[in-house]
């Protein structure tokens, strides 16, 4: 966890001033962000096989930062959906560097269909710095395309296993984020916004990235502590881009006891547990009412 | 100035309706004075002057241009409700501090402070009552509440709201007044997005009616969560809507942005809502859609699956 790069980061090398556990969230951050990083067609290649690639919603378009497709699952037949960032300038300008549009969402949400219509359980995977802010985005429903998958991956009656495997962006990573079981690897970051978009909000100065990625508390430990992911799945010590396959092979371990885990269920008992797991979600008050 | 009007509309309001749980909020004497030599107020849209008597009456629509003025929540109930009556819910629950955040001010000092200022326990009210003689439990967020931001506590009001609903075969209607998520409360803000889509799934399959209003502004996690998923989505006229902010947007492509990008009547021509419905129309409009969606027949068959989930209601561990 010493050798982080983040040297290259200039924001940080002219702010010397953070705290050790800035830092530390930060690497995080780094890490998950990091260009050899697998990515979600690498854990494809690593844990399944047979992988089928189905394209397009059917509605406009094919949305290359969003993956789908039908493939082997310890010889089990399953659907996996997941987010796909390029590793070159040519792949990353193709992939739109991970950031879906609609037409992304709406293509999961019809494969996750396809899967539930043959009874086959939904593997996802989450790797986005969010969904695509653009014009044509907005057009064509961002927001709706989202919400709606929300909804109806909340309904789905097959197994859904999640993992954040690298950057978890907001709405646009919790679009194909609601699961039966949540994994996250240890370096991944799930977060309500980037730290640099938070620190221009709240500090209007997106070099202060390192101070907000501490108070977001967007690392794999504190979301566990948080209640919001299930499980952490161990990288290697320099991080998951320095064993890819050893990486997979733990995500695999996990991802076979949680499917083993949902499919003991009924799908009756999976909707009343993943609703349950749901209404849990968040921290609030209650203070004794007062009447009149 | 906003806050100022909508002061006087509230104490104008507040006959209204029975005064419950009053006493949970605190706004200071001062606060709530209204400036009595400010007769007028200026349109925002076409700087005519509005003699604010008439402002009230026409429910804080400028007479000349029909700009729409912001209004707080309880305002908001208020208009909807038959007589303006209804009952307050869930102002027990609250926002805390899961994460211990500092901004230019610690959380809790903040959430003191829109408190005060909003005179609301938090960025959405809940409440019951009837609308065109239809049992309704409504929602209405106000933006002087930490710009109507979503954290835990609105995420758990509004699906305690849905819950209700179910329970009781009643509609629900939200009126959505929201910059996003609510930061100070990190991921545990963007986890209330599942939360309540997950609720307005059963609501779905309950075949309930879930009416969404979308007023200025409805942005970030609120749009791409309930209030995008209504039955029905209506907007207030020229209204800013969408998903990602116009500044990130406009950070992002490097271009400026038309003057009615993300605008109601955007919405309206790319298809994203139903209707844009004048705010003196809304509460017409509203219980002609309920007439329409609520039909006992239909609901009556969906209520066993319902009453077999709602067995975690207000579970907690
Ligand atoms: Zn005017």
């Amino acid at each position: 966890m010493s050798e982080i790069p983040i040297e290259n980061d200039r924001s940080v090398e002219t702010q010397k001033s953070y705290s050790e556990e800035e830092l530390s969230a930060f690497k995080h951050v780094h890490l998950a962000r990091h260009q050899d990083r697998p990515y979600t067609l690498d854990f494809i290649e690593h844990i399944f096989e047979e992988f089928v690639e189905v394209h397009g919603d059917r509605r406009f378009a094919d949305d290359p930062a969003v993956i789908c497709g039908f493939a082997r699952f310890h010889g089990l037949p399953v659907v996996v959906i997941g987010h796909q960032k390029g590793r070159d300038t040519k792949q990353r300008q193709y992939r739109n560097f991970g950031m879906p549009k609609p037409e992304g969402y709406r293509k999961a949400l019809r494969v996750m269909k396809v899967a539930e219509k043959f009874g086959r359980p939904i593997f996802s995977f989450i790797d986005t710095p969010g969904a695509y802010p653009g014009i044509d985005a907005e057009e064509r429903g961002q927001a709706e395309a989202i919400s709606y998958n929300l909804r109806e991956m909340a309904k789905l009656r097959v197994p859904v296993i999640v993992t954040i495997i690298g950057e978890g962006g907001s709405g646009g990573a919790l679009a194909i984020g609601i699961g039966d079981h949540v994994l996250m690897l240890e370096n991944a970051v799930y977060s309500v916004i980037s730290p640099e978009g938070c620190a221009a909000i709240l500090w209007k100065d997106a070099s202060k990235a390192p101070r907000a990625a501490k108070s977001l508390r967007l690392t794999a430990s504190d979301l566990y502590q948080q209640g919001i992911i299930d499980h952490i799945v161990q990288e290697p010590p320099e991080g998951a881009h320095a064993g890819v396959s050893e990486t997979a092979r733990s995500l695999d371990t996990i991802l076979y006891k949680c499917l083993g885990d949902s499919l003991s269920f009924s799908a009756e008992q999976r909707l009343v547990r993943r609703y349950a797991k749901m209404r849990l979600l968040g921290t609030w008050g209650e203070r004794e009412a007062v009447s009149s | 100035m906003r806050a100022t009007v909508g002061a006087s509309v509230s104490r104008e309001t507040m006959t209204w309706f029975k005064k419950r749980k009053q006493n949970l909020e605190s706004v200071p004497v001062e606060e709530r004075v209204v400036k009595t030599e400010n007769v007028f107020v200026k349109c925002e849209e076409c700087d005519e002057p509005l003699y604010k008597r008439d402002l009230e009456e026409s429910l804080q629509v400028c007479r000349h241009c029909g700009y729409h003025f912001r209004i707080g929540a309880r305002e908001r109930l208020a208009m909807l409700f038959d007589e303006g009556i209804y009952e307050e819910l869930d102002a027990e629950v609250i926002s805390i501090d899961p994460l211990s955040f500092v901004d230019s001010k610690p959380y809790p000092e903040r959430l003191e402070q829109a408190r005060r200022v909003s005179g609301l326990p938090e960025a959405i009210i809940n409440g019951t009552g009837n609308v065109g003689g239809h049992k309704v439990y409504a929602g209405a967020m106000d933006m002087l509440f930490i710009g109507g931001s979503m954290g835990s506590a609105v995420g758990e009001k509004v699906t305690r709201l849905i819950e209700r609903a179910m329970k009781e075969r009643a509609a629900v209607v939200i009126f959505a007044a929201s910059g996003g998520a609510r930061m100070q409360e990190g991921t545990l803000s963007l986890m209330q997005m599942a939360k309540i889509a997950a609720a307005l799934a059963q609501l779905d399959e309950a075949r309930l009616p879930f009416i969404s209003v979308l007023t200025d502004p409805t942005t970030g996690g609120v749009t791409a969560s309930f209030a995008m998923l209504g039955d029905a989505i209506i907007a207030e006229p020229k209204a800013l809507i969408g998903f990602a902010g116009p500044r990130v947007i406009e950070q992002t492509i490097r271009q400026k942005l038309p003057k009615d990008f993300q605008r109601s009547e955007f919405l309206l021509e790319h298809g994203m809502v139903d209707a844009i419905v004048d705010r003196r129309e809304m509460r017409a409009y509203i219980i002609k859609l309920l007439d329409f969606m609520m039909n006992p027949d239909i609901q009556r068959d969906s209520e066993q699956s319902t009453q077999r989930r709602s067995t975690y209601q207000y579970e907690r561990q």
